[in-house]
């Protein structure tokens, strides 16, 4: 079935928004996707329809994705490979008593 | 017409509301895979199979009040057409957007309303039924009535269109609230609550929803249409049936 070609603009008027399922109480919400939607309110629906149609979750945020300020992958190696020289800072170098157990 | 047994007019009622909640899930199904975006095709979805699900623990317990030993699938897919008592509304084609969703507001607000009547009715398994589905029928209104204050107040053609589906609705309105015999002996038992009385509430809904939308109440006020209870449909039912009852029909006793 031939369908009308939405034009470029309009297509482009539905804003991109991040799912974030809790799938337990107690823990942090998670990442699960994103979502098209006009709007808060319906971004919120669709992402229960779309996200929790099988127990996921007990709680959703929806973040409009203009709104995440993400890192630049070309600032890659200033940002992240300081970090890979410093196992002094995994905590690795203790001595953990038997009568603790496990950590 | 004769006297009528409680027995009978609870089989009757049963089948009603079966019937509403059967054709417009088969109705939503036939959006999946062509609603006009992902997210909406998955919402649509869910309600389809909300409503289905509603539809057979209706049939089950509507098999058994019966006695004659049809199961769900018996009631569902092997009567004939004039013994399908499902309100007109519920026919209407998807025909747009608008019209999927003006149609889904007005049943979902009845529906609602009449579930949490139910779920304080004398007849425990109908109470039962009641709470679970009052749950899901509070996000179908939600749904529907985010969607219609969209349309209603959002681009000269979504208003247009919005305006359109109500006004191809509205005749629909007035079957809810029909009473008769059936009805009036099962209220008067207080297993179901009188029809008419559900109406209030659910025009007392809708008013703010339609202010917020920017549509006239004024378009709802028409000569209801009548009969469907009696078995009298649109000339849409008979095209539904086909595609319904087909694998049951030409595969008897078919499952899967």
């Amino acid at each position: 079935m031939n369908k009308p070609e939405l034009p470029q603009e309009k297509i482009a008027t539905t804003p991109l928004w991040e799912v974030f399922i809790r799938t337990r109480n107690g823990l942090a919400h998670k990442h699960a996707g994103s979502i098209h939607a006009a709007d808060a309110e319906l971004a919120l629906q669709s992402a229960r329809d779309v996200y929790t149609r099988r127990g996921e979750g007990n709680s959703i945020w929806v973040v409009s994705s203009s709104s995440i300020i993400a890192s630049d992958p070309q600032e890659h190696e200033e940002f992240f490979d300081p970090a890979d020289d410093k196992i002094y800072r995994h905590p690795t170098f203790y001595d953990i008593p038997d009568e603790v157990g496990h950590m | 017409m004769g006297t009528i047994s409680q027995n009978d007019a609870l089989f009757e009622y049963l089948i009603r509301l079966a019937d509403d909640h059967f054709i417009l899930g088969h109705r939503l199904s036939e959006l999946c895979g062509h609603a006009p975006m992902l997210e909406e095709d998955l919402a649509l979805s869910n309600i389809a199979l909300d409503m289905i699900g509603q539809a057979r623990v209706l049939y089950q317990y509507a098999g058994e009040v019966e006695g004659k030993g049809r199961d769900e699938d018996g009631l569902a897919f092997l009567r004939k057409e004039h013994e399908y008592h499902n309100l007109m509304l519920v026919e209407r084609p998807n025909a747009d957007f608008a019209h999927t969703i003006v149609r889904q507001l007005f049943f979902s607000l009845y529906a609602e309303t009449l579930w949490q009547a139910l779920a304080v009715s004398n007849d425990h398994r109908l109470a039962q039924i009641a709470a679970k589905a009052h749950k899901e029928s509070i996000y179908h209104v939600r749904h529907a009535a985010e969607w219609l204050i969209r349309l209603g107040d959002g681009t000269a053609e979504s208003a247009a269109r919005a305006k359109n589906a109500v006004v191809t609705m509205a005749p629909h309105i007035g079957e809810m609230f029909e009473c008769d015999e059936y009805t009036t002996l099962l209220s008067e038992a207080g297993i179901i609550v009188d029809p008419s009385e559900l109406e209030a509430a659910w025009r007392e809904s809708i008013n703010p929803i339609f202010a917020e939308a920017a549509i006239d109440v004024a378009l709802l006020d028409v000569v209801p249409l009548t009969g469907a209870r009696q078995g009298e449909h649109t000339e849409a039912m008979g095209h539904i049936l086909a595609e319904l009852q087909y694998i049951q029909r030409t595969y008897p006793g078919c499952q899967w």
